[in-house]
């Protein structure tokens, strides 16, 4: 191989992911069961900006500022998120097994989100006590994960299986009391994870902890790198490994638990999207993260698009992942090499 | 650079693994530690390396007190060696090469041209430009060593702690790893080994520090630390001694095996 070409060729694939995001982004916009022709669409676009007589009923122009523009940028926000959190826990852990679901992420942070549901607490409420206790899972399957004998790959994905079927109970239980009339179908909307009902404010409110949480994992995406080497060597090269791995926990945890707020449980995705991303560009967090970042928001979007055109009703989108991702789980744990 | 250790101790609780162990190693040495396993080598390196602040005793590097160095500037001064490992990730051994540099990038950088260079240069001087693009993981073990000197180099670090760097490595590897280390030690590099072959210690040592029960058994020049007494208590083996080549050559016969 010449020098530099693989540097080339990844900086090639995450510019043709960013392509395939956008026209993805278009497709979803015209589709749906209220049909939007492009011409249509580019018009009511444009219409923001420069003045254009309406060659469109009101009812499309609803249909796509108050319905599908949020759901869109919802499911890449979610898919980016939790395929970035996913790409971060697997580096920092050194386990290519670790992803949101598997380190308990995800039900910690739907027990915390369904315990201020049943305080009857406000968004805001939900958001931080779904991302509390998101933490709170993490921090006891990091620790149980550390004391287990054995393989430390297979301590991590038990622990972490144990502490979320514990939490699991818990939004059981939880469920069990809450009031049938209005708590309980909002819980149940959470468990099984879905973007239809978005709204503008929504997208608004999740955008901030996201992007918190994005932006300096994107930053310090090629330090994670050395992470993956060891607290030890890590230290040897000049990186607080400790501080690091804190700040990365914090912001992988940060974007999981408002994507569970925003868009309930959807499984697989944190653990599938990094390991074919990595497939496209390599192991090396340079390329990897934004290569990972793109391909989640893009996987979402099609998902989300089955879900909500597929069948006359909306499948919700963690059954969705769960089909895709439980085989390609299967496949990763039988298949050997690059995962040693 | 050079580095100081004056009157270190480490305890596990009421265990003491390090017993006032005192050494120096100066610009252009090879200093070589000697010894069993399970005898604080280990130990001994993650003190130096700062990874186990609970010493006590001083530790100087040039002329700063370790404590007193921040882990950035450490890594400036002096970089670690590990033994041969696979990471979890398959990285190209360029990527680890580079990696090597990242006590020289601010926390949220990435390379730049001038990092790429130093990566370069040092899989060069290691001449193992042909595995560039080769994943780290899929190499033999001797490549790896040299993958990982090449790392230290990238890291621009003048004292090099290197565990073992023979181990586990085929008679022409360690050969070739050795030859590295000497040329190194030439360039005014300081190097600090641990070994479990004396008669290698004889050869290309400047110094060796015999540690016995976390203590200093021996320390010196390898004419004198390396003598058949020394070999016996460290080993708890009888040995026999040779001296070949005007001697320049030191072997150890285990009488075990030669009186038969």
């Amino acid at each position: 191989m010449a020098n530099h070409q693989p540097t080339y060729k990844n900086r090639l694939i995450i510019l043709s992911l960013g392509i395939v995001l956008i026209v993805t982004i278009i497709v979803s916009f015209l589709l749906g069961r209220y049909p939007i022709a492009p011409s249509e669409l580019i018009g009511m676009i444009l219409s923001k900006v420069f003045h254009i007589e309406p060659y469109w009923t009101e009812t499309m122009e609803a249909v796509l500022f108050n319905i599908r523009l949020p759901r869109i940028m919802l499911a890449c926000l979610v898919g980016c998120s939790l395929s970035t959190a996913g790409a971060s826990y697997q580096g920092i852990f050194q386990n290519p097994m670790a992803s949101p679901d598997i380190l308990g992420a995800s039900a910690g942070a739907a027990f915390g989100a369904a315990l201020a549901i049943l305080r009857s607490g406000s968004s805001t409420m939900i958001t931080m006590s779904a991302f509390i206790f998101s933490l709170l899972t993490v921090a006891i399957v990091y620790i149980i994960s550390k004391k287990a004998k054995g393989s430390k790959l297979l301590g991590l994905v038990l622990s972490g299986i144990m502490v979320s079927s514990l939490f699991s109970a818990g939004t059981s239980y939880i469920k069990l009391v809450a009031d049938p009339t209005d708590q309980l179908p909002a819980i149940t909307y959470w468990m099984m994870g879905s973007l239809s009902g978005a709204k503008l404010r929504e997208v608004g409110f999740a955008v901030i902890p996201m992007a918190l949480g994005l932006i300096p994992l994107f930053l310090l995406r090629w330090r994670i790198n050395i992470l993956t080497l060891g607290d030890d060597e890590a230290r040897t090269m000049g990186i607080n490994a400790k501080r690091l791995r804190f700040i990365v926990i914090i912001c992988a945890t940060l974007v999981t638990a408002t994507s569970v707020s925003v868009s309930g449980m959807i499984g697989w995705v944190g653990l599938v999207i990094p390991h074919l991303a990595r497939r496209l560009v390599g192991s090396n967090y340079r390329h990897l993260m934004p290569a990972t970042m793109l391909f989640g928001a893009i996987f979402m979007l099609i998902v989300d698009n089955i879900s909500r055109n597929l069948l006359s009703t909306e499948i919700p989108l963690g059954i969705l992942t769960a089909f895709v991702g439980a085989p390609f789980f299967l496949y990763l744990i039988t298949k050997k090499g690059e995962v040693h | 650079m050079s580095i100081v250790v004056k009157n270190l101790n480490f305890s596990y609780g009421n265990r003491k693994i390090i017993e006032d162990v005192s050494f120096t190693a100066e610009e252009g040495e090879l200093l070589v530690i000697l010894g069993p396993n399970g005898v604080g080598k280990s130990t001994l390196f993650q003190c130096i390396l700062g990874l186990l602040p609970g010493y006590t005793g001083t530790i100087t590097v040039n002329g700063d007190n370790a404590r007193n160095i921040g882990i950035r500037e450490l890594a400036r001064r002096m970089a670690y060696i590990p033994q041969i490992h696979s990471p979890v990730f398959n990285y190209t051994v360029f990527d680890i090469v580079l990696m090597g540099t990242a006590s020289q990038i601010s926390e949220i950088g990435i390379p730049g041209k001038e990092h790429i260079r130093l990566a370069e240069e040092a899989i060069e001087r290691l001449e193992i430009g042909h595995l560039r693009d080769r994943a780290y993981t899929q190499i033999s073990g001797g490549e790896r060593q040299l993958v990982m000197i090449a790392r230290a180099l990238a890291q621009k670090a003048k004292i090099l702690v290197m565990d073992e760097p023979t181990s586990n490595l085929d008679y022409g590897n360690q050969i070739r790893i050795l030859s590295h280390i000497k040329s190194l030690v030439k360039q005014g590099y300081t190097i600090i080994q641990s070994s479990h072959n004396p008669d290698q210690a004889f050869l290309f040592s400047d110094k060796v520090l015999a540690l016995l029960e976390g203590r200093v058994l021996a320390y010196g020049s390898p004419k004198d630390v390396i003598s058949g007494d020394v070999i016996k208590q460290l080993y708890s083996i009888d040995v026999e001694v040779e001296n070949l080549h005007n001697g320049k050559v030191r072997i150890f016969l285990p009488s075990a095996l030669v009186n038969h």
